[in-house]
């Protein structure tokens, strides 16, 4: 009975600081300004700047969410073959920038990528022309890549470890190639990290507005930017409820779309 | 009968440590040879050699005359049982027995007739559909097998597949290993450290230790008569003393002299002798060649465990379903057929199993 | 032939490996450089200097950013070591019912996007009348910091063997005693790894910061932000060159100290 109460504390904070919090996001989205009920923030998506911004923020999210799956899970194969025992060394180091501040790596490519950064002024010196890197979705895709690589990374090898040497042996024992193992049983025994790793990378992809900012100038609004504007300069924390009601249910959704294609129901990697 | 496999001078080490040194193995069609050795002796390396799991640093894997050494285990016409089963765990027992005839893209309806003799082959008929983990470990090892044979190799490596099971179904997994075996009339490769099993179940025994072949025989030459003082030790419970050859036929052993009917070991040479426990006769002490004190006594069941001390301090042991009491004076006698002598062993290797302890 | 193609292979590995290695290092390194380059230009190598430190460390706002950044990370992990360690021990005697329940609204803060949870605790800071400041920030990482101390918990709870802890209680000692003597012990590289996990991700965070920090304060997240806006001065290279060496060597420490400790057992 006394161990029960250990839990108060916890759940005092959890209704005050995770379950009101979220309520109050419901209620702010479903409300005008005179406290009203609406569906006009929620709605609002549908303008052609809102939803531009939203189609933007999935495309992107999508591409580097496809790139960081491609060069994530031949390394974490190399990684697995290579790291034994999870004090591994080489591990630890695709792993390490993961803690990095996330601020620092993108601030480290704005440096790469301006105008008269790094990589230009290395073109110059090779008497080429210079590029504009910065500022495009291309920076944007770059920049979500970089930061989110080693979160792909970590689920897939964490469960690419577990993989017993023998079930690959025993397949190849069996007659299957390189590619028909990596098909039938690579793949599918390694879903659950890969459905992690995907969400992993696809909701702070999705979500961002510091990337974006930084490495997308002004010009390029995702629905991060929109959200965060709306709070921060200080114009209709309903509208920016609203608007991210609707991008929690695009996570739901993402979610659920890739829990469907999990069949064996092993995507509980959380 | 021609051999169906040959390792020839193979080698291979890991790290710099040599697991195997030259090694030479043959094995003949439809046998069940059994590799026997304590961990790390080199016979699973020896095995994964064969499967093509591991490859040779030096020598060459013969098959059925082809030489195979650079083959991919994909491409190699035979099947592995691993040790803790490897079966796929995100398939049913079906599509884990389907496994390697789709890849050989056999027709359907092949593919389920095979399914179903393969069950029933390994008594689970009707499991085609259950999921892996809902298997005891005996059956996920029946299906191990199953998994191997549809696919009808010429033979069938087994890598210690009864390590994890428990005693009882290990007994019973070994009968139905012999039937398997002369039902499908392949040859098996089979590894294992247990020494019982591999005297229950092989035509062939390789007793392995550290990289080499330390004998090669059917179950009665390795255990009636071992080669070196390894073998001796390792199956089974021997006392390998230090003896002198006198002459043909008669052995010292702590000044006592014993007839025996080894040959050909000059005279006067240093040699080792073995005697199994049970092979030592427990005489009034007028009657037997050496004197002992009885120092040890325990019932176990099927005879009684006795520890005879003679006066040079080396403790006998035997078995006998004679008790003798603790502190009676006693004689030890063995009939000449029964005392081993073995060669002192070359290497300082084999000479690190001790010899009277 | 074989051998060759497995040394073709391993190269082709190998080529791989160091691709990824410097994608990932290579703007690291260049910011590295440049903090010691005597030269506002990114492109010229200006020689060695270690001016942008000096500046650094002269800065007031860098100083109390910084300051802000340890005492909120210190403070927030300890508060949610606390709480989470106690809300593990009782989760793990729950009935599974009300164990689902708790465990999944303990997700959500891991699983949300940070913009959500930034803004939720934004609007409940300012519902419930707390100014936003030093305080909402701390309260902020505490929420955000416990799932990740319940989740380095559980499993050691789990692991523990319960007779253990029935056995002390058989030769005598009071529930308490045997939990601090017996349990804890057990659970405590969990609880350790909970903490420094919680720590660090205070330390990195900038979104849920961002939201919850008011005007007048900054950590050294939200005073990077707002510093890059205007235009990066090489003292930011300096900072970030000191907050990188400082979490390499964090990690070398929790990653590789408590792995040797188990293996010398």
């Amino acid at each position: 009975m006394s161990k029960k109460l250990l839990s108060g504390p916890y759940l005092v904070w959890m209704i005050g600081f995770t379950v009101i919090p979220l309520i109050l996001i419901v209620y702010y989205g479903l409300t005008d300004r005179a406290g009203a009920f609406t569906l006009a923030n929620v709605v609002s998506i549908a303008t052609a700047e809102h939803a531009k911004a939203l189609w933007l923020s999935l495309g992107l999210s999508f591409v580097s969410t496809l790139i960081c799956l491609l060069l994530a899970y031949p390394l974490a194969m190399i990684l697995r073959k290579r790291g034994v025992g999870k004090g591994s060394f080489v591990v630890f180091i695709f792993i390490l920038p993961m803690w990095m501040n996330f601020l620092l790596r993108t601030l480290a490519w704005q440096t790469l990528l301006e105008r008269n950064g790094v990589i230009n002024g290395i073109l110059t010196a090779l008497r080429l022309p210079t590029q504009s890197l910065i500022n495009t979705p291309g920076a944007i895709v770059l920049g979500m890549v970089y930061n989110f690589l080693p979160f792909m990374v970590l689920p897939i090898y964490n469960v690419l470890c577990k993989i017993d040497d023998n079930t690959i042996n025993a397949a190849h024992d069996l007659g299957a190639n390189f590619w028909q193992t990596l098909l039938l049983i690579w793949f599918p025994l390694s879903v659950p990290g890969i459905i992690s790793g995907v969400t992993m990378v696809f909701v702070p992809a999705l979500t961002t507005f510091v990337i974006s900012n930084l490495l997308g100038g002004s010009k390029i609004l995702l629905i991060g930017n929109v959200i965060e504007q709306e709070f921060t300069r200080g114009s209709n924390w309903h509208l920016g409820s609203g608007l991210s009601l609707v991008l929690m249910i695009f996570i739901l959704a993402s979610m659920a779309l890739i829990a469907k294609y999990d069949k064996n129901g092993e995507g509980s990697a959380f | 009968m021609s051999s169906l496999i040959d390792l020839i001078n193979v080698s291979k080490s890991f790290d710099g440590t040599l697991v195997l040194d030259d090694l030479n193995l043959s094995v003949k069609e439809n046998t069940f040879v059994t590799l026997l050795g304590p961990s790390g002796c080199g016979k699973t390396t020896t095995l994964r050699i064969i499967g093509g799991f591991e490859r040779a640093d030096a020598g060459k894997v013969i098959f059925d005359g082809q030489d195979i050494s650079n083959l991919p285990p994909n491409k190699r016409q035979l099947n592995t049982v691993f040790q803790k089963y490897a079966l796929f765990t995100h398939m049913n027992i079906a599509e884990n027995i389907a496994f390697g005839l789709k890849i050989k893209n056999k027709p359907k309806s092949y593919i389920q007739d095979k399914i179903k003799y393969a069950l029933k082959l390994v008594n689970l008929d009707g499991y085609e559909n259950r999921g892996v983990d809902s298997l005891s470990g005996g059956q996920q090892q029946r299906i191990a097998i199953a998994r191997a044979i549809v696919n009808e190799p010429r033979v069938l490596l087994l890598d210690e597949p009864l390590g994890a099971l428990d005693l009882k179904l290990r007994q019973d997994m070994q009968y139905e290993l012999i039937r398997l075996k002369n039902e499908l009339g392949i040859t098996f490769i089979y590894v294992t450290h247990d020494q019982e099993e591999a005297l229950t179940m092989s035509d062939t025994i390789v007793v392995m230790n550290q990289g080499y072949i330390q004998q090669m025989g059917t179950p009665e030459q390795i255990y009636n008569e071992p080669e070196n003082a390894f073998v001796a030790d390792f199956i089974g419970e021997s006392n390998i003393l230090h003896g002198t050859m006198i002459r043909d036929e008669l052995v010292e052993i702590f000044g006592a002299k014993f007839p025996c009917v080894d040959k050909g070991f000059g005279t006067n040479s240093p040699v080792d002798v073995v005697i199994r426990p049970e092979d030592i006769d427990l005489v009034s002490p007028e009657e037997g060649s050496l004197k002992g004190v009885c120092t040890h006594l325990i019932f176990k069941g099927v005879h009684y465990e006795m520890e005879v001390t003679t006066p040079d301090g080396f403790e006998w042991l035997v078995h006998s379903t004679d008790m003798c009491p603790v502190g009676k004076e006693v004689g030890i006698h063995v009939d000449p057929f029964d005392i081993q002598i073995m060669n002192k062993p070359a290497s300082e290797d084999e000479e690190a199993v001790g010899v009277n302890e | 032939m074989k051998k060759t193609k497995d040394s073709f292979k391993k190269m082709v590995e190998n080529f791989y490996l160091t691709l990824i290695m410097v994608f990932l290092y290579a703007p690291i390194a260049t910011l590295m450089v440049l903090s010691f380059s005597n030269s506002k230009s990114r492109t010229q190598w200006g020689g060695f200097t270690l001016r942008w430190y000096g500046e650094m460390f002269e800065s007031a706002t860098i100083m109390n950013a910084l300051q802000n950044t340890l005492v909120i990370a210190f403070a927030s992990a300890l508060l949610a070591t606390v709480i989470g360690t106690a809300a593990a021990i009782a989760i793990n005697s729950m009935e599974p019912f009300p164990k689902t329940v708790i465990m999944g609204i303990t997700n959500i803060p891991m699983l949300n996007a940070d913009i959500v949870t930034g803004i939720s605790l934004m609007l409940a800071f300012i519902a419930f009348g707390i100014s936003l400041g030093f305080k909402t920030i701390l309260i902020a990482h505490i929420t955000f910091n416990i799932p990740y101390v319940i989740l380095s918990v559980m499993p050691k709870l789990k692991q523990t063997n319960k007779s253990v802890y029935e056995a002390a209680m058989d030769l005598g000692a009071s529930p308490v005693y045997a939990f601090f003597k017996v349990v804890f012990p057990d659970i405590l590289p969990g609880v350790l790894s909970g903490f420094l996990l919680a720590f660090t991700m205070s330390l990195d965070d900038f979104i849920i910061t961002h939201f919850t920090k008011g005007a007048g304060i900054n950590t050294l997240s939200t005073l990077i932000y707002s510093e890059v806006r205007r235009g990066i001065k090489p003292s930011m290279y300096a900072l970030s060159t000191i907050i990188f060496v400082t979490v390499l060597v964090l990690l070398i420490i929790t990653n590789f100290a408590p792995h040797k400790k188990q293996e010398s057992r």
